[in-house]
């Protein structure tokens, strides 16, 4: 993986004003995945707008880790339900009119 | 602008404490959090109206002047300075909803200054108060609704659009789906406290086209065929997303028979030269109005085939 993909987790931290042990309680609950590159924790961009929905979470409605991980997991049945939802919708327009 | 009555927003009474505020303010801060309701915009528009509800009524001094004057009390100090200047002359153009020329306007609400010292007492004192840090908060997401035809996103499509007075040229990905939702990061609200920018969501409204059904990536398309054709065989002319082809028709076709023409279909989103299948359905059409030849002739079928 290129290393401009990777954004590393002090500057994290600093910009959203989280602690560091903050993202690594969210990486052993296994909520986000770090990369190491030189002895430094870098978090891949792609996974950086579930990081800061987490971060939002936290800071705006104060939920800790544990609370995030069943959110996380609840959020992420309630999409697959959505675009499941969408398809199945999408799939019965196709009988309304034939 | 209709009056908006915040203890009814988050619940309460008039006679309400901080505590009750704070503690209904969290409550359904966290009912209708944008994060925890995903796609969902009345949540999103509740989320805004509680939002709004606790910054009037959790600052003492807002509280009052709302209390006192309702709907106008962001022009509370125009007035007291205009009475005192003029002896309550005017008292009638702050009376409560009236032609006041200006009175409290939802939309704009939270673009004053006052916005982000809400959220640095509600946010900031939660997670960081201690620290005498300001909390961050991220803007608001903008959705919005883009209505095309199924023909237009058989191809990517530059379109140029308005997003608060700012111009956003955006590409969309031939074979979006309707209802699909894209992110167009940034563009959303400006945050609070050097916070990130919200994002825009565009969700697609592809309107339903008179020859082609979609399902997925596949194509649905009624092709009629003469009795003739159908029992004997042939060819038939079928209309694609690209043009006419000639399809061969086999002897004994049934009503209702399917045909597949492999990659006449929709693009894949975002996997190019990738596309769904297009299928014909076999409508024969039984002839009319036949002249007595014609009848005799079906006889002599019919005869030959009992």
């Amino acid at each position: 993986m290129a290393t401009e993909d990777l954004i590393e987790v002090t500057v994290f931290c600093t910009y959203h004003q989280v602690e560091y042990a903050f993202i690594t309680s969210l990486e052993e609950a296994g909520l986000v995945h770090l990369t190491f590159v030189n002895q430094q924790h870098f978090i891949p961009q792609n996974q950086l707008s579930q990081l800061e929905k987490m971060i939002r979470l936290h800071q705006e409605l104060d939920i800790n880790i544990a609370g995030i991980e069943a959110i996380a997991n609840v959020l992420d049945r309630l999409e697959d339900l959505q675009r499941q939802n969408l398809n199945l919708r999408n799939k019965l327009r196709l009988y309304e009119t034939f | 602008m209709a009056y908006i009555d915040y203890y009814q927003v988050l619940g309460l009474k008039k006679d309400a404490t901080e505590k009750d505020i704070k503690s209904a303010y969290r409550k359904l801060a966290r009912k209708f959090h944008p994060d925890l309701n995903p796609n969902d915009k009345e949540a999103n528009k509740k989320f805004q109206e509680v939002n709004e509800a606790n910054e009037v009524l959790s600052d003492a001094d807002k509280r009052k002047k709302y209390d006192q004057y309702g709907e106008n009390w962001q022009h509370a100090d125009a007035y007291e300075a205009q009475q005192q200047q003029g002896g309550g002359r005017h008292h009638s153009g702050y009376s409560g909803g009236g032609d006041t020329g200006g009175g409290f306007n939802y939309e704009n609400f939270g673009e004053g200054g006052d916005f982000s010292d809400y959220f640095q007492s509600m946010f900031g004192n939660m997670n960081g108060g201690g620290r005498g840090r300001k909390a961050k908060y991220r803007g608001q997401d903008f959705s919005s609704e883009l209505h095309l035809n199924l023909l237009d996103v058989t191809e990517p499509q530059k379109q140029t659009l308005n997003v608060n007075g700012k111009n956003i040229r955006i590409t969309i990905p031939a074979g979006v789906e309707n209802g699909q939702t894209i992110k167009i990061a940034g563009h959303g609200g400006a945050g609070s406290n050097g916070g990130p920018t919200g994002d825009l969501l565009i969700t697609f409204v592809i309107k339903d086209d008179a020859k082609f059904k979609r399902d997925g990536h596949n194509l649905h398309t009624t092709v009629n065929i003469d009795l003739y054709t159908a029992v004997l065989g042939g060819e038939v002319i079928a209309e694609t997303l690209t043009g006419k082809v000639k399809v061969p028709v086999k002897a004994g076709t049934q009503n209702g028979a399917k045909v597949k023409l492999k990659g006449k279909g929709m693009p894949v989103y975002k996997k190019e030269n990738e596309f769904g299948d297009l299928y014909l359905s076999y409508q024969i059409e039984i002839p009319t109005g036949l002249t007595d030849k014609q009848k005799e002739l079906f006889k002599e079928l019919q005869q030959s085939a009992n």
